[in-house]
């Protein structure tokens, strides 16, 4: 325990990493789960097949698969194209931006799945209603679909959130100074990895526990008018 | 156009035409309503009726013919795909407001309050300050019978209740022409009559008022016009005394059998 002690400012400052990197995930997977669930919802078959593809892909391949794609192959890409064009020198991808653009992109597919279904579960005379008393569009999602979608999102939004939280562990392998990298490195340098690791179980715990509040919080605020079963 | 001597009509609907694929479900239907008219519109299920309604305020888009509502016509157009839509959409939103519609299951906000449902609009389309609307929408809830359910979620009061609720909606907004689907299909028998009762009140107002319904009742003693529509065309139309107490058409006739039992 001694250890964990010593080296306490890294293991929280591995935490910092850790959380940061896991809220500025989750914000890009809502905004990329909202566009992707309107473009299933839309009308247009052009982008109901880019939704479509989207989803498919990420759902079928390993989170850390799709990581190291982003990393590594964007890196080369982006090096690629600086020496084709002349544009620019040697680029290294920040890791974490790497990390967030891999993660939110693959939460992102499961967040479209969430807000479809929850855009689907509203009764179509709701909007109806706002369309009849001439409220326009963005009116209508902001004041009556919005609202009502969240509380029929929050328990599988809820689940995408602790798998995301725990995702953020895959970073480490792009060499991102998360809780985990922190935590195995000074576990490795005092020989004591299973003391260290532990560690890391009650943090994501902590952290675990602490959405749960917040999210009970939401449920509530996002259920009123609405009988619990 | 306007005639001086005659007053403005407060909906004119002319030569409507709706399919649903290859089903015409409109074939051609005109309506005329002076302010204060209250008019029936009857049918069997299927005969249009409620698409009819719906295409008044374009909740469904008519494929052909015209809307006049106060003297002001919706402008249509097709678009690239020959489907027909509206030219303006502003000029269709801000009609809208001032058409009230009822639906037949209420459609009440269900995350809102009551009294909210009511002063939503008000604030948000017209523009209203919250105090103003609080007011005005105090008072409508009070007009229907439901100032004291005002904090209530639309969950929590019965269905004749939301129904009045719903009405107040659409009342605050002080349309031109209120609009009713079936006001009263979705509710238990006994809940019917307060609903029925708050529409008597308006038609008493002078409020004009399109009510598609299968209340025999409200269509004789309440309007003081009737149509009935028969597979998307209008079979029979008069004042009520007339077509109630001597049905030209047999069809009419059958109906009205039926639905008396």
């Amino acid at each position: 325990m001694d250890s964990i002690w010593e080296y306490r400012n890294l293991l929280l400052a591995g935490t910092a990493v850790t959380v940061q990197l896991a809220l500025a995930s989750l914000a890009l997977s809502v905004v990329l789960g909202l566009v992707g669930a309107a473009a299933k919802l839309a009308a247009n078959p052009v982008s109901q097949k880019i939704a479509g593809a989207y989803t498919t892909l990420v759902r079928g391949v390993p989170d850390l698969v799709l990581m190291m794609l982003l990393f590594y192959g964007g890196q080369q890409i982006a090096n690629d194209l600086g020496s084709l064009t002349g544009l620019w020198d040697y680029v290294e991808i920040n890791q974490f931006i790497a990390g967030v653009w891999s993660i939110g992109f693959v939460f992102g597919a499961y967040m479209t799945e969430t807000f479809r279904g929850a855009i689907l579960a509203i009764p179509r005379g709701q909007i109806e209603a706002g369309i009849a008393c001439g409220m326009r569009p963005f009116l209508i999602f902001r004041r009556i679909t919005w609202p009502q979608m969240i509380r029929h999102a929050l328990p599988s939004f809820t689940n995408n959130w602790l798998v995301l939280i725990k995702a953020t562990a895959l970073v480490s392998v792009i060499g991102l100074h998360d809780l985990v990298w922190n935590a195995s490195t000074a576990g490795r340098s005092v020989r004591e990895p299973f003391t260290f690791m532990f560690a890391v179980l009650v943090i994501y715990l902590i952290l675990t526990a602490c959405s749960d509040v917040g999210l009970r919080w939401l449920e509530r605020r996002y259920n009123v008018g609405v009988d619990r079963a | 156009m306007t005639n001086p001597t005659e007053s403005v009509l407060a909906l004119k609907v002319h030569d409507l035409h709706k399919r649903f694929g290859e089903v015409e479900v409109l074939k051609g239907v005109h309506l005329d309503a002076h302010v204060g008219d209250v008019i029936s519109m009857l049918g069997a299920s299927g005969s249009g009726k409620s698409t009819f309604l719906r295409c008044i305020n374009l909740l469904e888009t008519p494929d052909s013919g015209s809307i006049t509502v106060q003297g002001e016509t919706i402008e249509m157009t097709v678009d690239r795909s020959g489907s027909p839509v509206p030219t303006d959409m502003d000029q269709v939103i801000r009609l809208r407001a001032r058409l009230g519609m009822v639906f037949q299951s209420f459609n009440l906000w269900q995350h809102m309050t009551v009294l909210e449902n009511v002063t939503e609009a008000l604030v948000h389309v017209l523009k209203m300050s919250k105090t103003e609307a609080h007011e005005r929408g105090c008072e409508t809830l009070d007009k229907v019978g439901m100032l004291d359910r005002k904090d209530y979620y639309p969950a929590h009061i019965s269905g004749g209740q939301q129904q009045r609720a719903a009405i107040a909606r659409a009342l605050a907004m002080e349309p031109d022409v209120m609009l009713f689907d079936e006001p009263t299909s979705a509710l238990d028998p006994e809940l019917v009559g307060e609903v029925l009762k708050v529409m008597r009140t308006l038609a008493d107002e002078g409020r004009t008022m399109i009510v598609v319904t299968h209340e025999i009742g409200f269509a004789r003693d309440v309007s003081n016009k009737v149509i009935f529509l028969h597979e998307g065309a209008i079979e029979t139309q008069g004042p009520p005394a007339e077509m109630f107490d001597n049905p030209a058409s047999p069809r009419f006739r059958q109906f009205l059998a039926n639905a008396l039992h």
